[in-house]
């Protein structure tokens, strides 16, 4: 057991979050000389991106799933064989409190959702936030039948499972994401009947792979995207640009979906409707941020909601650094390269030299990159036309459009805290995650509800705010053992407040 | 059926061989193999919903996959509220319909 000091020359630096940046980090601030500890939710290292099969069923092929696979590896096995690193998985932070010069991480340990998990307490010298980001699916009509997934579900459970979501898949949405989530598909069996872009790029060629002057420097994610339009040119996948999976229909399950074209306000275009039978759709309008434990350490956000980061990835907030996906949707690359610079700057580092300095340049073209899909990718405000009365906003409390819209009427109110305690959309155990976006835009966006004029500037209250991080069970909070021993400074547990589930 | 677990043996990526386990899912045994979350063994086995919603009664399954969304919940052992896909399934665990969120 390492001595647990305070006060000393060593820094501890605390890296939430195991995928791409987060493994970046912690390498690079053990590598700046301070002592590291790795914390991720999963049980194995990787985050979303390098998700993969467990222990208990190893891939002797499993690089044939995954881009950079090799870059995984070795930075999985770096970083469990150091000596100033603690890798700790099933460590979901709970809650994240400011006190006098530092933030504190309060920590349960054990299986997802089980009791008596281990109780943690870290104060660490730095922190670096790398929690990513999870889809964002826009509603339609039919999207609560099981047989509708999200496109990372699907992803997630062909790399994490080898397990194919349907035989017959659509797969729906805006962006590049959707290209791997197609292959992944197809490295299970099934059949991907399309792939429906409703961005505006004319092909996929002129979108992304034929711009040398903008790819330059970012050619691992061109040769990564350009290996996945050829699994769809070779499983004679078509990509069709400017369509919309509008609605999901079946008995129970999905059985068929009504494609349609859309316009450049992404608003589907009558008389062009068709139905299509699947018997699984899978769909992915963009990703939303992680932004709790940001938020809850009172980091600054753009307007966009990321955490907002100089160049040397640091917050708003002293002794707080961020890196990937919750800094903006650069895309893996980026995420190595953020990463890289942050966990150099909170180990204390110099970030105008060596490793950092090449990661920084890189981090530089990455982002040039996702400026451009964002432009051709991002949400416009007309798929709202695609939304009839009855279609389940909130998927927790199916709260539909109807009532979110018969709320705007009669309270006159069109403030998120207040529609959603009368609708109750986004008060259920999801905590708005899945609809809390939407809800912002349908209140506040051009032609949101009771927005006559079509003026929009409704609501400017934002429903990302969650003290608690996850749902807790109360007998966990109850029971709070004593803090185990751990590389990072520990403080006696005290007894905090905490809900039960909601 | 309609989701299926690839089989091993026609596996690209060549995972180990199975491990099978048992689970019992509101009463009736479903197969799987060490290492599979709960959702994974149910979706594995061709079952795609497996909670009922407390509002409209509708069925649901998994829905994001990563833990986030909570469409997933299942009582395990006697425990309410587990996220089925984040949770491994281990030989005879007692899968329980939940009816409505918490």
């Amino acid at each position: 057991m390492r001595e647990v000091t305070r006060g000393g020359t060593t820094r501890d630096v605390v890296v939430v979050g195991a995928g791409p940046a987060g493994l970046a980090a912690a390498l690079a601030a053990a590598s700046a000389g301070a002592r590291v500890t790795l914390l991720d939710a999963a049980d194995g290292l990787g985050g979303q991106y390098w998700r993969h099969l467990p222990p208990e069923r190893p891939a002797g092929r499993e690089g044939l799933l995954h881009h950079k696979w090799a870059v995984f590896g070795e930075l999985a096995d770096t970083l469990r064989a150091h000596p100033a690193v603690t890798v700790l998985p099933t460590a979901q932070v709970w809650s994240l409190e400011r006190h006098d010069g530092g933030v504190r991480l309060n920590v349960l340990v054990g299986e997802p959702d089980g009791e008596g998990r281990e109780s943690l307490v870290l104060d660490p010298d730095a922190l670096v936030l790398a929690t990513g980001a999870h889809d964002r699916t826009l509603p339609f009509p039919g999207w609560q039948l099981p047989g509708v997934y999200s496109a990372g579900a699907a992803q997630a459970l062909a790399k994490g499972e080898r397990v194919a979501v349907g035989r017959r898949v659509v797969v729906a949405g805006a962006g590049p994401f959707l290209l791997p989530v197609a292959s992944s598909l197809l490295q299970t069996g099934a059949t991907v009947v399309g792939v429906h872009e409703a961005g505006r790029v004319g092909s996929l060629a002129r979108g992304w792979l034929n711009r040398p002057w903008e790819l330059a420097g970012a050619t691992g994610k061109a040769g990564e995207l350009a290996g996945y339009v050829s699994d769809l040119v070779r499983h004679r996948v078509p990509w069709r640009p400017r369509e919309a999976v509008v609605a999901a229909h079946g008995v129970g399950q999905v059985e068929a979906v009504t494609i349609a074209r859309l316009d450049d306000n992404w608003a589907p275009v009558a008389g062009t409707e068709r139905l299509v039978e699947a018997d699984a759709v899978c769909v992915s309008h963009g990703f939303t941020p992680r932004l709790e434990l940001a938020i809850a350490a009172g980091c600054d956000l753009s307007p966009g909601r990321f955490v907002r980061v100089d160049d040397r990835q640091a917050t708003s907030v002293p002794g707080v650094w961020a890196a990937g996906e919750i800094t903006g949707i650069g895309g893996a690359d980026a995420a190595l390269a953020e990463g890289t610079v942050a966990g150099t700057a909170a180990a204390g580092g110099d970030t105008g030299s060596g490793a950092a300095r090449t990661a920084g340049r890189a981090r530089s073209r990455a982002r040039g990159f996702a400026a451009r899909i964002e432009a051709a990718h991002g949400i416009r405000a007309g798929w709202t036309a695609w939304l009839r009365d009855d279609t389940v906003v909130c998927r927790c409390e199916e709260t539909t459009y109807g009532r979110v819209r018969e709320v705007v009427e009669l309270t006159g109110s069109r403030e998120a805290r207040s529609v959603k305690l009368t609708s109750r959309a986004g008060l259920g155990p999801c905590q708005a995650r899945m609809c809390g976006r939407t809800l912002q835009e349908l209140l506040a966006g051009p032609g949101a509800c009771g927005d006559a004029e079509g003026a929009g500037g409704g609501t400017t209250s934002t429903v990302d705010r969650r003290p608690l991080v996850v749902p807790v069970r109360l007998g966990d909070l109850a029971a709070l053992p004593a803090p185990r021993r751990s590389p990072s400074p520990l403080t006696a547990a005290e007894s905090q407040p905490g809900g039960d589930r909601t | 059926m309609t989701s299926y677990r690839v089989p091993a043996e026609r596996d690209p990526a060549r995972p180990a061989a199975d491990r099978p386990l048992t689970i019992v899912v509101d009463g009736e045994p479903v197969a799987g193999t060490a290492g599979q979350t709960i959702a994974g063994v149910l979706l594995g086995a061709g079952r795609r919903e497996w909670r009922t919603t407390a509002a409209g009664g509708a069925p649901r399954g998994v829905f994001c996959g990563i833990g986030v969304c909570f469409d997933c919940l299942v009582e395990v052992n006697g425990l309410r509220d587990v996220r089925a896909c984040l949770r491994r399934a281990q030989e005879g665990d007692v899968v329980t319909r939940q009816g409505g969120t918490p």
